[in-house]
């Protein structure tokens, strides 16, 4: 019997573009002096028009924080500004098909990815920390903590709904107010949340979302009128940013690049392993920061791994991220296909031997087939360096000692994971590897109450859970007791 | 449809009735569904459903055996009944509903293709909880991995545009059966895509993929007419025998 499976893509009719977006800024949406468009990467439509803001647009989105952060939402109670943000929970939750299917289009990932990861965890965020607005004086971090005034966020185009929940939600919950730029590439479902705050009655200014280029970024993260700066991204603008605020003296947050070591024992269940290592990889087509890009196999098992690898990777479906069969979807841009197919170029001619699962790729879009690359060694780039995309490198090691000094032997430090039977070898790999986050059998695990950061070029300070918090309190300020917050 | 599964006195009113019709008898047997009852009787009971004409032996595993660790008991039990046998398919039910682990259900599923089998099959249907779709898909991970383990390649040389029939990629391959609770097509349906996605597409023949139902043919029926008339016909127009 041959087993086909039948188109089962989702209905775009849930989502309305606009042909033309302007800036979302003390509650209203204006139009700005130039604009850009934004394509799907699936088919390289054009999906709507998007204004490109620049430093007189970054300066009146400030300004309008500025204004609600001191008029309206520092001198809020605790409780008040929970209500707001379970509300916008809730919008999400029911919009949440809308959001997806735009996500998607905009995005590339599967639907499967946006419907069931994206969606549900940006709103598990928002619900999250609407339970903590009124509890910040028992978060450990003293009596009555403080805001720090107006954020400035720059997050990527891999979760760009998820990473706005991660800025925004947090931020909101400790009483600061936010102007966010989201990516170039993937603008559309921060401007739909930003009809989420107007449906949601949220007071103007308290969420100001500016779209553009790094031009419009640089003008955020630089403008004199921040308190903080959140920046999740690449490590090398990560460093850009960080020089400015060392100069300016804003508090700031970095969530960077990753290289992340999956490493599987001999003892691993190991089909288990290999949907884990088929999830860290080619999860949201390895656009993921800490994604497990190194396969850390043991020797002993790592022939009969790779094959079942292969076998799985074969059954992976990539085409139409809108289908909800679809495991991978499209490369997010041109740009980035390019760099991948740098990369893996780079990884051929440094002697790697490279196998690619054997799917048609669609003739219009951005796409990459699912690659996996044997014989790697640490002094490969492709092993070094991050490559953001679908490609794994598989080492091998012999003990544990030579797979700590592996995975801990490059410049990022955000996540690992390791496959084994025996506990007590988890939670001694656990303690010595130098990694943010550690899974334990399983990969790509995210919750709203576990905090999420890395170690060296990954980036400082966390997000989410009662570490996430710190980032957004001034903790040090003097307290005062019997004020007004509830 | 593959076989009609009758007890073992029955098979001799089957048989006739069967003969010709391409629809193989299987008997359950070896003291049915409880499997308590002394190894000669066991044996005797599958001796005497071969001899009445079954083409096919349902027998379940020692679970009593299995659960205290005694292995090599269940495996010696096994052996004997494939003996038994002589020339009837052999399926063995782990009666997964009673393992308790997965790990147990791919440990049985292993120890019953060393005896010999030619099936494994989830439960006897008296027990409940009985093929659950994670005890399923142990099991064709288990055959799958069977069959590389005696000289079979990974399996998914079929995978695209291969023409690779059942047996191309060597290795002896082993059916599964998942029996019991499957009771809707869209039920059907999952297991038959896990089917697909882990052991691959030679498994999906009534040689090495059966459905054990008993209550999934009328739903069939239902879903048929639904696809010819465009709208659900109510349970009372299909028979409940």
């Amino acid at each position: 019997m041959r087993f086909e499976y039948a188109p089962a893509p989702e209905s775009r009719s849930v989502v309305t573009l606009r042909d033309s977006y302007g800036l979302f800024i003390g509650g209203q949406f204006v139009s700005g002096s130039s604009v850009f468009k934004t394509i799907s990467p699936a088919t390289e439509e054009v999906l709507a028009e998007v204004t490109q803001a620049g430093p007189e647009d970054v300066d009146r989105a400030v300004a309008a924080a500025r204004h609600a952060y001191e008029r309206t939402w520092s001198v809020m109670g605790g409780r008040e500004r929970g209500k707001y943000l379970f509300r916008i929970a809730r919008l999400i939750q029911e919009r949440s098909r809308e959001l997806a299917v735009l996500e998607t289009l905009d995005n590339g990932k599967p639907i499967r990815e946006s419907r069931d990861v994206d969606i549900p965890l940006a709103a598990a965020h928002f619900f999250y920390h609407a339970g903590w607005a009124d509890k910040l004086s028992y978060a450990g971090f003293g009596p009555s903590p403080r805001p720090l005034g107006v954020a400035g966020q720059v997050i990527p185009w891999n979760f760009p709904l998820l990473m706005l929940a991660w800025k925004i939600a947090p931020a909101l919950a400790c009483g600061n107010t936010v102007v966010l730029k989201p990516a170039e590439t993937t603008p559309l479902t921060a401007l739909l949340f930003a009809e989420i705050c107007q449906q949601a009655e949220l007071p103007p200014g308290v969420v100001n979302i500016v779209t553009g280029d790094g031009a419009t970024g640089h003008a955020l993260v630089a403008h004199p009128g921040i308190d903080k700066v959140a920046f999740t991204g690449s490590t090398e603008v990560g460093k850009e940013i960080a020089r400015i605020c060392a100069v300016s003296g804003q508090r700031v947050t970095l969530e960077l690049g990753g290289k992340a070591a999956n490493i599987v024992f001999d003892d691993a269940p190991l089909d288990q392993a290999v949907e884990g290592i088929i999830n860290g990889i080619f999860f949201n087509q390895g656009h993921v920061c800490c994604a497990g890009s190194r396969l850390l196999v043991q020797e002993s098992v790592a022939d009969e791994l790779l094959t079942a690898l292969k076998r799985r990777m074969e059954r992976l479906r990539l085409g139409d991220p809108l289908d909800k069969n679809t495991d991978v979807g499209a490369v997010n841009s041109q740009a980035q296909l390019e760099r991948i197919e740098a990369f893996a170029a780079t990884g051929a001619e440094e002697g790697a031997e490279r196998w690619s699962a054997r799917c048609p790729l669609p003739d219009r879009g951005f796409w990459f087939p699912p690659t996996v690359f044997t014989g790697v060694s640490q002094a490969h780039r492709i092993a070094q360096e991050e490559i953001f995309g679908p490609v794994l490198s598989v080492l091998t090691f012999r003990t544990p000692d030579e797979a700590i000094v592996k995975a801990n032997n490059t410049p990022y430090g955000l996540s690992a994971g390791v496959w084994s039977e025996k506990g007590s070898l988890i939670l001694s790999m656990a303690s010595r590897l130098r990694a943010g986050v550690v899974w334990a059998n399983t990969f790509n695990r995210f919750d709203p109450a576990s905090p999420f950061g890395g170690y060296k070029e990954s980036g400082f300070g966390r997000e989410g859970g009662r570490h996430g918090l710190e980032a957004y309190l001034d903790i040090h300020g003097t307290s005062v007791l019997g004020g007004s917050d509830v | 449809m593959a076989a009609v599964c009758v007890y073992p006195d029955m098979v001799e009113v089957a048989a006739p009735l069967l003969a010709g019709t391409g629809i193989k008898v299987a008997s359950v047997a070896t003291a049915f569904p409880s499997g308590r009852a002394a190894l000669d009787v066991k044996l005797a009971d599958v001796k005497s459903a071969v001899a009445a004409g079954a083409d096919e032996v349902d027998m379940v595993i020692d679970r009593g055996a299995f659960l205290s660790g005694r292995y090599g008991a269940v495996y010696d039990e096994i052996v004997a009944v494939r003996a038994a046998c002589s020339g009837a398919h052999l399926k063995v039910i782990l009666e997964t509903g009673e393992l308790g682990t997965l790990d147990n259900v791919r440990r049985a599923s292993w120890l019953a293709m060393l005896a010999g089998a030619d099936f494994i099959k989830t439960s006897t249907g008296k027990v409940a909880p009985a093929a659950t779709l994670p005890v399923t898909l142990v099991m064709l991970e288990a055959v799958r991995d069977w069959r590389v383990a005696t000289g079979g390649t990974a399996g998914e040389a079929t995978a695209g545009e291969g023409t690779a029939g059942e047996g191309t990629a060597g290795g002896q391959m082993v059916g599964v059966k998942p029996a019991g609770g499957i009771r809707t097509t869209k039920d059907a349906i999952r297991f038959i895509v896990t089917v697909h996605e882990t052991a691959g597409d030679d498994w999906l023949s009534a040689r090495y993929f059966r459905i054990g139902a008993s209550s999934l043919l009328n739903d069939l029926l239902m879903q048929r007419d639904r696809m010819a008339t465009g709208r659900y016909s109510g349970a009372d127009y299909v028979t409940v025998d």
